[in-house]
């Protein structure tokens, strides 16, 4: 299949005027198919939600776009177009949900309205056929009473319901790609249950691919059809699902997985990864695990391994564990 | 199991619901009308979703906010009938480590003086012997001693946690009050400090009131879990066992929606409807009736408030928690 998505050698930086730019981003590279659900997992500062952001063009002023860095969607390289060109994808082709819903709706403003000016943004219709469009989309993603929640404003809506009329704003175009970053991380687990059946729901309804970038990887289980795992900038790990959950090949990977706590356990003590996360403007040379992996060799600390594919296509990023061919 | 070291009974608290617009409307039941009781050395995790007023619990005991109604006893002393001066007595040994040690901790004090500050107030040691103290707390918690000379800023997460949890430790408390203390950090730096938390535990024979959100968490560190919602508890009873077995299909659903990092063993999702009821005008019956999925839900559970009894190992509040679904 052709990817929808195909991103490849991203590197974001953000240029310090004294001292050492910071490399957010460093080679990131990654395709999504039309449809599929690919998770993006990492802890914070590791650059997942960065990598969110370049896919619809809106990083920070002060974050620079490496010069090799491609975006390709549906065959336009959404990295080389104006920011008048980008907005027929924005919102349009590719839409964003985040964590927090009520920083991203607008206090003043009615939910129906808000849901009709994202519809009228991209279709030319008339305010009475958007706002019927904008019940129908409410009711789609599951509010009880959309007749009611239209005229409702943001702040007479729970988390959860916040976090609905969210996915309801970024549907109104019907994108071909939604970027769902951290979108249940605020919400009560009951509540994140029914997100994330919702997106999932919604992804098979209309065949939207789904970028899902979180810290959790229970989250991931189940839904995602693929998995990549980022630390400190770069992809350590890529694999799908089935296989990273069965056999994680990269140290990190692994150490996340000894690390958190789950329900079926047998109560034994947790092994925790040790050390902190660095941030980027102090990322250790050759692979950026390697103070922190308990495999470290000295290779580790001079070269940077490279991704590498066993016949599956379950890549890992290690000197140690995934051979030291290129 | 010995004596217990804390009982509460028949905890209340309400907040008046005063807003801009609106003035003297029905207090709002944050909790109402909790019981618990924790051992020395044990662990008892409150567990529930925002607003079910497991924090409000915690703050409460500890006195920071002024009980409604009901009665808390800390090692057979009624903390509602303390002066202000026997009170403040009694906290030494009742501490609270918080969700987010950034807010908790002055960013202009060092963490040195920020641990001292304790040891000063209730004269643990000698002035003369803090610095030692405060050196050896922050070795206890897996700091190097140089920390004390430092600001809150110039750590992680993971560490300002660690250097809450020796300010918690310097006045040799028996109780702590852990309000979501791993909830803020990332995957790999929660199981170091779940792992401190465990070992200062065993090692100094502490008791943990441990509010979270998170079963799989609660499950790693509790002994006895309690399920609040909507201000209640709803069940409660051994950990391993409430969570391997729910009863109340409140329980069953946080269970079931727990998300567990491994494909091949998902559970059957309970994915409940709708929201939690206000907690300014509760239900007349089961607080849970609103969005209860059990198949022998009836008029009763509409009408009745269940009452918290024994069901198998547990304390279940359900009318029908003994029939099979």
């Amino acid at each position: 299949m052709t990817p929808l998505l195909e991103i490849d050698q991203l590197s974001i930086s953000f240029p310090h005027r004294d001292g050492p730019t910071a490399l957010a981003v460093d080679g990131v590279s990654l395709t999504i198919s039309p449809g599929e659900l690919v998770a993006l997992v990492g802890e914070s500062g590791c650059g997942k939600s960065h990598t969110g952001l370049a896919m619809l063009r809106l990083l920070p002023a002060a974050a620079e776009l490496g010069e090799n860095s491609v975006i390709r969607f549906d065959g336009t390289d959404l990295a080389r177009l104006s920011d008048a060109e980008v907005r027929r994808y924005r919102g349009a082709r590719i839409a964003m949900v985040f964590q927090d819903p009520m920083a991203s709706l607008n206090p003043v403003m009615r939910v129906g309205d808000q849901i009709s000016e994202a519809i009228r943004a991209h279709a030319a219709v008339t305010s009475a056929v958007a706002r019927a469009r904008a019940v129908e989309l409410l009711a789609e993603v599951g509010l009880a009473d959309p007749r009611s929640a239209v005229d409702a404003w943001p702040h007479q809506l729970s988390g959860g319901m916040r976090q609905r009329v969210m996915l309801a704003i970024a549907l109104a175009a019907e994108p071909d790609l939604l970027v769902a970053d951290e979108p249940t991380t605020a919400l009560d687990v009951t509540v994140q249950a029914q997100i994330l059946e919702l997106i999932d729901a919604l992804r098979q309804r209309r065949r939207m691919a789904v970028l899902l970038i979180t810290h959790d990887l229970g989250v991931v289980a189940g839904r995602a059809d693929r998995v990549m795992v980022m630390y400190a900038g770069r992809i350590v790990e890529s694999a799908t699902t089935a296989e990273l959950f069965a056999a994680p090949r990269h140290p990190y990977t692994r150490g996340l997985f000894a690390s958190i706590p789950r329900l079926d356990a047998d109560g034994s003590r947790l092994v925790p990864i040790t050390g902190t996360v660095p941030p980027p403007d102090r990322w250790p040379s050759g692979c950026r695990f390697h103070p922190r992996c308990p495999l470290a060799e000295s290779r580790c600390g001079t070269e940077a391994p490279g991704l590498v594919a066993t016949p599956t296509g379950h890549a890992a990023a290690c000197w140690i564990t995934a051979g030291s061919g290129s | 199991m010995s004596a217990p070291l804390l009982e509460v009974e028949g905890l209340v608290k309400q907040f008046a619901d005063r807003g801009i617009l609106r003035r003297g409307g029905p207090p709002v039941r944050a909790v109402d009308g909790v019981s618990l009781t924790i051992a020395p050395g044990e662990t008892l995790a409150l567990v529930g979703e925002s607003g079910s007023g497991k924090t409000t619990v915690g703050r409460t005991i500890l006195r920071l906010e002024q009980p409604t109604a009901g009665r808390v006893r800390f090692e057979g002393i009624d903390l509602g009938t303390l002066a202000p001066r026997e009170l403040r007595a009694v906290r030494r040994r009742m501490q609270i480590v918080f969700q987010d040690p950034f807010a908790s901790l002055n960013p202009r004090r060092t963490v040195g003086a920020a641990i001292a500050e304790g040891l000063e107030i209730h004269d643990v040691v000698p002035g003369a012997a803090i610095p030692e103290r405060v050196a050896a707390l922050l070795g206890e918690v897996g700091l190097d001693p140089s920390a004390a000379g430092r600001y809150p800023h110039q750590f992680s997460g993971g560490q300002r946690q660690r250097i809450g949890i020796a300010r918690a430790l310097a006045v040799e408390p028996k109780f702590i009050v852990c309000d979501e203390p791993v909830s803020a950090l990332d995957v790999s730096v929660q199981a170091q400090v779940l792992n401190l938390l465990m070992d200062l535990r065993d090692q100094r024979g502490l008791a943990y009131l441990f509010i979270a959100h998170d079963l799989a968490v609660v499950r790693q560190v509790a002994h006895r879990v309690a399920v609040m919602y909507l201000g209640t508890i709803v069940e409660t009873g051994p950990a391993r066992d409430v969570i391997a077995t729910p009863r109340h299909p409140y329980t069953q659903a946080l269970v079931s929606a727990v998300p567990n990092p491994d494909p091949a063993r998902q559970r059957n999702r309970i994915v409940l409807a709708g929201e939690p009821p206000s907690p300014t005008v509760p239900p007349p019956g089961c607080p849970f009736a609103s969005r209860c999925f059990h198949p022998a839900r009836d008029e009763r559970c509409i009408a009745e408030r269940p009452a918290l009894r024994p069901v198998g190992r547990h304390d279940v509040a359900c009318h029908h928690a003994e029939s099979d679904q």
